[in-house]
């Protein structure tokens, strides 16, 4: 089981590591990042394994998007199948 | 594998263009809750629905959060309250209504639908006492939706029904005056009205329905109207076509909803609603796709063809994305509850014949259409009988949902808040039917040969 976590906002030091350091925490294994850093405006795509996590997937969503509030940056964890229902026959 | 592009598209349909899902509806069979007395079966009525849909609203929330995708609300549909079984009087229906609306407030739910009665050959004596209560039972709860099928193809429309229908909407205005009215916000009267309907306020959970089951309402005006403005000027098949591409992929969201709310809740999937519902929000609006076509506003001529296209297009495009297609299913167009379609009756460029029009391609039917408070019960007969027939002679759902805002005219207007949005008065014919409607009995349903 896999889930789409996708960081938006103004680019600053260390948002990386932060939304990493997030997902060790919980025992999400990171597959793939994108990044990009247009002008000011940072944004990236991370997808995780999320089958050994160690709290609720809806907890690791909130703790998720708490992190983005306090960093000025809009976190947003979203479960794989929501993209592949949607975009694939 | 994920595609980039694919994860940014389905993040900016609902960030930035209001794409959610409307509603999961829960249907639940009240027919083993028939009792001669009241109060017994109110309480089996209460104690059925809170232990069926405990879960209902937490295991929407719980999907909501891991999908990432707004579920806006969650509610509950019954068995057409005129068939569960005793011997009412309107007083008895009205505490039934009560032990809905309690039940409701329990559940944590907006809305809950069913109070509703079948009468389009002929009232039973529940059904006609069910009808009597309806003022009296939207004036005293708050979250009790209620709807009277009057018409049928197969069996025509009973006129009897109409007038009756007049009289219970003008009197429910009254009993709500104080709250502009809002009783009829909650009250739509039908004529072939489906029986797996999850949206309000015309909800039930139909006659050959299961014990339980969900289905849900997807919604998406916005993400329509974005992909007809990047289409840009294109030809019609192309449009049709895009909006084809768009609907299927809204569909698709709420086909996995449903599955997803169908097994955590182990009640069986009923369908998915295909309706392009609006709501007051700008960037989620009908009327501004219809504008995004190309009309200067909505009402205008060429209405009626951009939303057969429309309506046609999100069909043939979300049939394919689900398992079971069901309830409604078109776009909606209520006045109050789409900001395009507040501008467009404001400015005066949508008149109330041009929306009878327009449902005669489209579900559902003079929705949410604020008139003048002094209006006549035999006028509001007029309009229903009118709207009415349309869905007759077509076979299609069509359905009535005015407000006589008590007190108010033409030039003023009615703010119901929320999703119920706000209305200008309509201006209607000043010439009576009062003669026409008096006549009762009931008008044969139509001929299907000879078509015309």
């Amino acid at each position: 089981m896999k889930a789409v976590i996708t960081v938006v906002g103004h680019d600053a030091k260390g948002i990386i590591s932060k939304v990493s350091t997030k997902c060790a925490e919980v025992s999400a294994n990171i597959t793939e990042i994108s990044q990009t850093v247009l002008k000011e405006y940072f944004s990236m795509i991370m997808v995780v394994d999320i089958s050994d996590i160690t709290v609720p997937f809806t907890d690791m969503v909130d703790a998720l998007r708490r992190l983005g509030e306090e960093n000025g940056l809009d976190i947003r964890t979203m479960h794989e199948s929501i993209f592949n229902s949607m975009h694939r026959i | 594998m994920l595609n980039i592009n694919d994860v940014l598209e389905t993040i900016n349909m609902i960030k930035d263009e209001n794409l959610d899902i409307r509603t999961i509806t829960m249907g639940i069979s009240l027919y083993d809750c028939a009792g001669d007395d009241t109060g017994i079966v109110c309480d089996r009525i209460y104690d059925k629905l809170t232990k069926t849909a405990e879960n209902l609203v937490k295991t929407g929330c719980d999907i909501e959060k891991e999908l990432g995708i707004p579920i806006i609300n969650k509610r509950v549909s019954v068995t057409p309250i005129s068939l569960v079984g005793g011997r009412f009087t309107p007083d008895d229906y009205v505490k039934i209504a009560k032990a809905l609306d309690r039940a409701a407030d329990t559940l944590g739910i907006n809305f809950i639908g069913g109070y509703s009665a079948l009468v389009q050959k002929g009232f039973s004596n529940n059904s006609r006492n069910l009808i009597e209560s309806i003022p009296e039972a939207l004036a005293t709860t708050g979250r009790v939706c209620s709807s009277v099928n009057v018409a049928s193809t197969k069996a025509g429309i009973n006129m009897d029904a109409v007038a009756l229908m007049g009289q219970v909407i003008k009197k429910t205005a009254y009993l709500t005056r104080d709250n502009e009215s809002i009783g009829c916000a909650k009250l739509v009267v039908f004529a072939n009205v489906p029986e797996d309907n999850p949206f309000m306020a015309g909800a039930f959970h139909g006659v050959g329905e299961a014990e339980t089951v969900i289905n849900v309402g997807v919604s998406g005006p916005g993400v329509v109207a974005s992909a007809v403005k990047r289409a840009g000027n294109c030809d019609f098949s192309t449009l049709a076509e895009t909006i084809k591409k768009t609907a299927f992929k809204i569909t698709r969201m709420g086909q996995l909803v449903a599955t997803e709310a169908s097994k955590r809740l182990g009640v069986p999937f009923g369908i998915v609603d295909l309706s392009l519902a609006p709501t007051p929000a700008v960037g989620d609006s009908v009327a501004y796709i219809l504008e995004g076509m190309g009309l200067e506003k909505c009402g205008g001529h060429g209405t009626t063809a951009a939303l057969a296209l429309l309506n046609d297009a999100v069909k043939k495009g979300g049939v394919m994305a689900s398992s079971h297609v069901g309830g409604l299913s078109g776009a909606f167009i209520p006045v109050s509850e789409d900001a395009g379609m507040i501008a467009a009756a404001e400015c005066g460029a949508l008149s109330l014949e041009k929306l009878e029009a327009m449902t005669a391609v489209c579900s559902v039917g003079l929705d949410m259409i604020a008139v003048p408070g002094d209006t006549s019960a035999e006028t509001i007969c007029g309009i229903i009988a009118d709207e009415i027939s349309i869905g007759v002679a077509n076979t299609k759902t069509t359905a009535v949902r005015v407000i006589p805002a008590y007190g108010k005219g033409v030039g003023e207007s009615v703010s119901f808040g929320g999703l119920l949005g706000y209305a200008p008065i309509m201006k209607l014919s000043p010439y009576s039917c009062a003669d026409f409607i008096a006549r009762g009995g009931r008008i044969p349903a139509p001929i299907h040969s000879l078509k015309n």
